[in-house]
């Protein structure tokens, strides 16, 4: 414990070179298209229409909870798939990201944990680009931001926390097993639908079944996901005490992917 | 005061068997042996049990072959690998030349690498603004600085990444075998930064296959074998001993690849059925022996001046070619001949009996011809031996083609086919340092 404390003061440290290191992956994203960085709007309102299309008029949702409107079915959508794909896409290049950056690992003195952080924090800002494409049709379509929007930091500080220590994990062990890459795209997957996106919680059969309750209750990106959700599409409270508990849950994580990290991290210089 | 100081570093590789490296996670999942699975089957030890200390301002040489452990030695002071056990006490700012531009990304611009790369150096942004054109100008990169780096050659790419570690204006420079990548016009100028660095009185530790520049640079120098330090000191000894030691393995090497030949001839004591060369196979077959053998060559064995046998010699030494020799009958006209060739068939030297105006009177029995040369005056490099037993107009008794071959070895960089015999005198006003001085 005492260790990870050093270790994260080490982390502060480097934050210039997390800084730079995020700018470069940014710049590197785009550098050669011709629409640049205009593309971090476009895609997800691109994701938007498809989901929109398709949940919205060919599979015509027309929950209760929704008002039977594909338009707010969609922001619905929306507002969940954005923090969705923060995760899914950092937890996928977390994996690879020791193998992508090994001349760094191998050849010079270079912290290895930075990696996954810069992993996270450039996907954040993809992240975030995204946010003012949804507020804006939130707004168009009458769900006006409400002063709960506040909280929004906090549910990104609490996913922060939980896919950094998800990032460590999968970063770490991939050296080792390569087929986590390959299981990790099929959890994904899995772990998309098993979180409520697509559907509300309060959809009738999930509120019947009390094991599938259960269920969705145990994974923390329900409450994280949920946390969006109140915040942005319903413009209510957070609810504290699901999201406190996935706090505490995404901080052991941390501490588990940081110590599995760390115990590892001799090994990565030989084996990447 | 010391820089950097070793006490008993050990470092061990775990070796996993091939079985082992295609083990996934899958099947150690399977046969819940994951953690078993993740002990290595055999331990490598790259570093047994090194202990020195490089004081402050010196150049410090580490010499040895491949794979005795020097780039793990400079990764372990560097940081990027960590002892098994021991001590490692490094006292001030590291900046290491293990390979250049590892950091750089290929698709953005050689300016944006070189803040980046100056940051994972260790060194703050400001840092790197008042040195930009320091940096680029040593790199002589200041029209292409604003183009990704994916469109530099290997070169540009090398030198961009030399200019950036060695402006880190590290307390301590790690060097290994960088250098030999650069261009003719590059690596002096690097080398004459290295000096700047020795003037400055900053630590160098210098990890080359180099010797004659380890030998020129250097205050000190460490041998290491086999992961262990086999001679540390004053570095003209330690790179004389070292290079003494791969002569003998290079003699080691000759005498098995020697056996293999000879002993394959030596059943051949009956004349071969086939006589008379044959001018065109014999250039296709680089190994020939040919002749009825009426007189017999049974035997080639190279010596030293002093009667000793051996196959790698020094450019100043002489050799004794002496072969054992058999006259089947009395016979009235035979010519005995050498020839030396390199390992581009280029005939250096040839003579013969014959050539030299010794007239043939008479040979019979048993007997041995030695030929003494007493310089060899070549160049570094193999060279394969010819010898001939034939009469005057050329019918080959016994003709040995390239079946021996020795080698010469020096620190010396000439060129040619020879080494001529030569000496340098300047008059009073052209001065040099002596070499090895």
């Amino acid at each position: 414990m005492v260790r990870l404390i050093k270790n994260l003061r080490e982390l502060y440290r480097y934050r210039v070179l997390i800084q730079n290191l995020v700018s470069r992956e940014l710049k590197a994203r785009y550098r050669g298209s011709v629409l640049g960085f205009l593309w971090s709007f476009f895609n997800p309102l691109l994701l938007m229409v498809v989901y929109t299309i398709v949940f919205g008029f060919i599979i015509n949702s027309r929950d209760p909870a929704f008002n039977s409107s594909p338009w707010l079915y969609a922001l619905y959508l929306f507002s969940g798939v954005l923090p969705w794909v923060w995760f899914s896409s950092s937890s996928i290049e977390s994996a690879n990201v020791l193998m992508t950056h090994g001349n760094l690992i191998k050849k010079i003195l270079f912290p290895a944990e930075i990696l996954p952080v810069v992993t996270l924090t450039s996907n954040l800002i993809h992240f975030s680009f995204g946010l003012p494409i949804l507020f804006i049709f939130l707004f168009i379509f009458g769900k006006y931001l409400t002063i709960y929007v506040l909280f929004l930091p906090l549910v990104v500080l609490v996913q922060f926390i939980f896919s950094l220590g998800f990032g460590f994990l999968l970063s770490s062990l991939t050296v080792h097993f390569r087929d986590i890459k390959d299981i990790l795209g099929n959890l994904l997957t899995f772990w998309f639908f098993a979180t409520p996106i697509v559907y509300p919680l309060s959809f009738e059969s999930v509120q019947k079944s009390g094991v599938l309750r259960t269920m969705l209750n145990l994974n923390p990106m329900t409450h994280i996901i949920g946390g969006y959700h109140d915040c942005l599409f319903y413009g209510r409270m957070i609810r504290w005490r699901s999201l406190g508990i996935t706090l505490i849950v995404s901080l052991v994580l941390f501490t588990i992917g940081y110590a599995v990290f760390d115990r590892l991290r001799d090994s990565f210089p030989e084996e990447v | 005061m010391y820089a950097i100081e070793l006490d008993g570093v050990t470092r061990v590789y775990q070796k996993y068997s091939a079985r082992h490296r295609f083990q996934t996670f899958k099947s150690a999942l399977v046969k819940g042996d994951l953690f078993r699975s993740l002990k290595p089957d055999e331990l490598v030890t790259a570093l047994d049990d090194i202990s020195l200390q490089v004081e402050k301002g010196m150049t410090f040489g580490v010499i040895g072959e491949n794979g005795s452990g020097k780039s793990t030695l400079l990764k372990i002071i560097a940081g990027i690998a960590k002892p098994t056990s021991g001590r490692l006490k490094v006292e001030g700012k590291i900046s290491a030349l293990i390979e250049l531009g590892a950091g750089f990304h290929p698709e953005i611009s050689g300016r944006e690498n070189v803040f980046i790369n100056g940051i994972m150096l260790g060194l703050s942004k400001k840092e790197i603004t008042q040195k930009f054109d320091e940096i680029v100008g040593f790199a002589e990169l200041e029209e292409f600085i604003d183009a990704p780096v994916k469109t530099y050659s290997s070169g540009m790419y090398m030198r961009l990444g030399f200019s950036i570690a060695i402006n880190v204006n590290p307390e301590i420079l790690l060097i290994d075998e960088v250098l030999s990548v650069g261009d003719a016009a590059f690596v002096p100028k690097c080398l004459d930064r290295i000096d700047d660095f020795r003037r400055r009185r900053k630590t160098i530790l210098f990890v080359s296959h180099d010797l004659t520049t380890v030998a020129k640079i250097c205050d000190k120098v460490a041998w290491l074998k086999d992961g262990k330090i086999r001679m540390i000191g004053e570095p003209k000894r330690i790179v004389d001993a070292y290079l003494q030691d791969v002569t003998e393995k290079q003699e080691e090497d000759f005498q098995e690849r020697k056996v293999q030949p000879v002993q394959a001839e030596a059943p051949a004591a009956e004349p071969l059925p086939e006589p008379a060369p044959k001018p065109a196979a014999e250039d296709e077959k680089r190994e020939q022996r040919w002749g009825k053998r009426e007189i017999e060559i049974r035997k080639v064995t190279l010596k030293s001046l002093g009667g000793e046998e051996k196959h790698v010699f020094h450019p100043e030494e002489g050799m004794v070619i002496e072969m054992d020799v058999a006259a089947h009958k009395p016979l009235k006209d035979f010519v005995f001949g050498i020839g030396i060739f390199n390992s581009q068939g280029i005939s250096c030297y040839g003579t013969n009996t014959n050539l030299e105006d010794f007239e043939p009177l008479s040979i019979s029995g048993a007997g041995k011809v030695t030929c003494r040369i007493e310089r060899l005056s070549l160049i570094n490099g193999t060279y394969y031996l010819d010898v001939a037993a034939h009469k005057r107009d050329g019918y080959s008794y016994d003709y040995h083609r390239n079946l021996y071959s020795f080698l010469v070895s020096s620190m010396l960089k000439d060129v040619g086919i020879a080494r001529l015999p030569h000496a340098w005198n300047f008059t009073p006003k052209i001065k040099f340092k002596l070499p090895g001085k």
